[in-house]
């Protein structure tokens, strides 16, 4: 047996060769899946960054021209990225804290768990047009059950989707009605904490708020941590809410052809995703739509970099 | 240790400083569930006067009464009978449905190859499922639409979005990657001394033990084909006859201006497959959701 195991150095090579052969076999879909639809159009969107093209005549060589008008000419490009900025610091924020709160929530429920689960679980599964939709309906301002509601309370009932002011609240609002996900991560961390360190806690006589900064947090940190770096990618990808919020409160909605006013109201809704497309695909400008491709790619790859770093948990073994 | 106030306490420990904690355990039973019921209303309130408003009729639909003075069923009737909204249904359905389908087989390879093969550049592969998985769509759609509209002559057509999905899809791999980590190396082990080539472990012994993984994956290809807007609108837009539920929702409130009950009938004529298949399949998805993220 043992020499039938220890194979003689052409045997090895055979062998080597052939699982080179079998795992490339395997690999084969997603190898050129990256090739085709990841690494071809980053590079030609690098390409296209550096070019004149209006996706009829032929690119010309423009050289930096398509970034300096990105950054010092175009007029919403600065308004994009704080927009997107925004968003992201308390659209992730918020939508975390509370997913946290109500996966804390959930764990402390000892009756009817399962159908105030499945309550909180709901609106995540809501399709976001879906879902715009009905928020644009909730909080319009003339008939909106909301700014009804709040006005039956003698509360102020602000414009929501309408006022430049109230469009990303509105936005993040939507957002936290949809954080089922997150309530599940966290629930799971959650019941990963081990009851020992608890009662020891408990035993040294801290309160229920000590208890949760001293035994729980320290224990679910990784998937916090988890949590607004896949939230801040996420968040940078915003595009269908905000165009959709848009088009709806604007009136301005149908197939193709109808233009609306980008990032309506006053462009407090315009995001970099938006950006890309509006300058590509209805401006046809190319070259720019592209460099600002590149921007959006940046962020989120220094951010995807932050998941990648080694000890993270996700790209280990 | 907790105690639950709905259980008598064994004689002898009914001392003072447990009939404290006893109230105090009452007390807290009392909070956590105000809130949850506070919770619940917010998540739940917005499918409620959804409802209500869909079957309001027209007149009532454009005040601000909460509740259904007339109850008007036949609204869903009147938007199922839109024109386009049948052809938007069965293309969401085959979007959904083939780009599942497409996603999984082709997919599971993948996964299984990240997972147990060892070979030279296994981590910077499993970077790059990374790095795909977190790319904004816009990122790339330029050069993308070019290739679909110019050289290929295919958009106004679902095939730019499904064929892509037959060349494995990122956040799958790795979602199926993370459970296969799991399956204990012996099994595999034991079917190749049994004689089983890799394909026949792969598809005999490793897929039945991935189903709940499988089925997960699924799931959420699923909906995000049947959610996606952004993918329709630059491929189908040109083309009324392939666009899909999520990308002609919009261009219905459009028909439809000031018609809310019309609108929010529609509107959950788009949510309910989703929700009806999360009841069917909620085990499925709640520990597919975990595998995404449990792993500190």
């Amino acid at each position: 047996m043992a020499l039938l195991d220890t194979p003689r150095p052409a045997a090895l090579r055979r062998k080597r060769r052939r699982e080179a052969v079998r795992t490339l076999a395997f690999l084969s879909p997603w190898l050129i899946g990256f090739g085709l639809f990841f690494a071809y159009p980053l590079v030609s969107t690098a390409y296209f960054s550096f070019m004149k093209y209006d996706g009829f005549t032929a690119p010309t060589f423009n050289g930096l021209k398509n970034w300096t008008y990105l950054f010092e000419h175009y007029p919403f490009f600065w308004q994009g990225l704080r927009n997107t900025l925004w968003l992201v610091a308390v659209m992730v924020t918020l939508r975390v804290a509370f997913g946290l709160g109500v996966g804390v929530l959930i764990t402390k429920v000892k009756t009817g768990a399962g159908f105030f689960r499945t309550a909180f679980y709901l609106p995540y599964l809501a399709p976001p047009v879906a879902a715009t939709m009905a928020f644009a309906f909730l909080l319009n301002p003339g008939t909106g059950p909301v700014n009804h509601l709040l006005g039956e309370l003698g509360l102020p009932q602000p414009g929501w989707f309408t006022d430049p002011d109230w469009s990303k609240p509105a936005l993040t609002l939507l957002a936290m009605w949809g954080i089922g996900d997150l309530m599940v991560i966290f629930m799971a961390a959650l019941l990963d904490v081990p009851k020992e360190q608890y009662e020891a806690a408990e035993l040294d006589g801290a309160g229920p708020w000590q208890r949760f900064r001293f035994v729980t947090l320290p224990n679910i940190t990784p998937i916090v941590l988890f949590a607004v770096v896949t939230g801040v990618i996420q968040t940078m990808q915003y595009y269908t809410q905000a165009i959709v919020a848009g088009k709806v409160a604007s009136g301005v909605i149908g197939g193709s052809g109808q233009q609306f006013e980008p990032g309506y109201p006053h462009g407090s809704t315009w995001t970099l995703p938006q950006m890309v497309y509006n300058l590509g695909f209805q401006r046809f400008d190319t070259g720019t739509a592209c460099a600002a491709a590149l921007v959006l790619f940046a962020i989120s790859m220094a951010f995807t970099a932050l998941l990648l770093r080694r000890g993270s948990g996700l790209v280990e073994d | 240790m907790t105690l639950n106030p709905a259980l008598p306490l064994p004689a002898g420990v009914r001392t003072a400083a447990a009939r404290t904690a006893r109230r105090r355990a009452a007390l807290q039973w009392v909070a956590v569930h105000s809130l949850a019921i506070a919770a619940a209303l917010f998540f739940l309130l917005p499918f409620v006067f959804v409802l209500l408003t869909s079957v309001m009729s027209d007149r009532q639909a454009l005040t601000s009464e909460l509740w259904p003075t007339s109850w008007h069923w036949e609204n869903y009737a009147q938007v199922w009978r839109t024109p386009g909204f049948l052809t938007w249904w069965r293309n969401s359905l085959l979007y959904a449905g083939l780009g599942t389908l497409l996603t999984v087989v082709s997919s599971l390879p993948v996964a299984y190859a990240l997972a147990k093969f060892r070979f030279r550049g296994r981590r910077l592969a499993l970077m790059a499922v990374v790095s795909m998985m977190m790319l904004p769509p816009q990122v790339t759609v330029i050069p993308m639409y070019l290739f679909w509209a110019k050289q290929l002559h295919l958009t106004g057509s679902l095939w730019p979005l499904l064929v892509p999905m037959a060349f494995g899809d990122a956040f799958s791999i790795f979602l199926l990657r993370q459970f296969l980590l799991t399956v204990p190396n012996e099994y595999l082990e034991a079917a190749r001394i049994d004689g089983c080539g890799d394909v026949r472990t792969l598809l005999r012994v490793v897929l039945p033990m991935a189903r709940p993984a499988i089925a997960a994956v699924a799931l959420f290809q699923f909906f995000y084909c049947w959610n996606d807007y952004f993918g329709p609108q630059i491929y189908a837009s040109e083309n009324p006859g392939a666009w899909t539920l999520s990308y002609g929702l919009e261009s219905f409130k459009g028909a439809h201006h000031t018609d809310w009950n019309l609108t929010m009938a529609a509107t959950l004529l788009v949510m309910a497959p989703v929700i009806i298949l999360f009841f069917f399949a909620q085990k499925a998805f709640i520990e597919g959701v975990t595998l995404t993220g449990v792993k500190g």
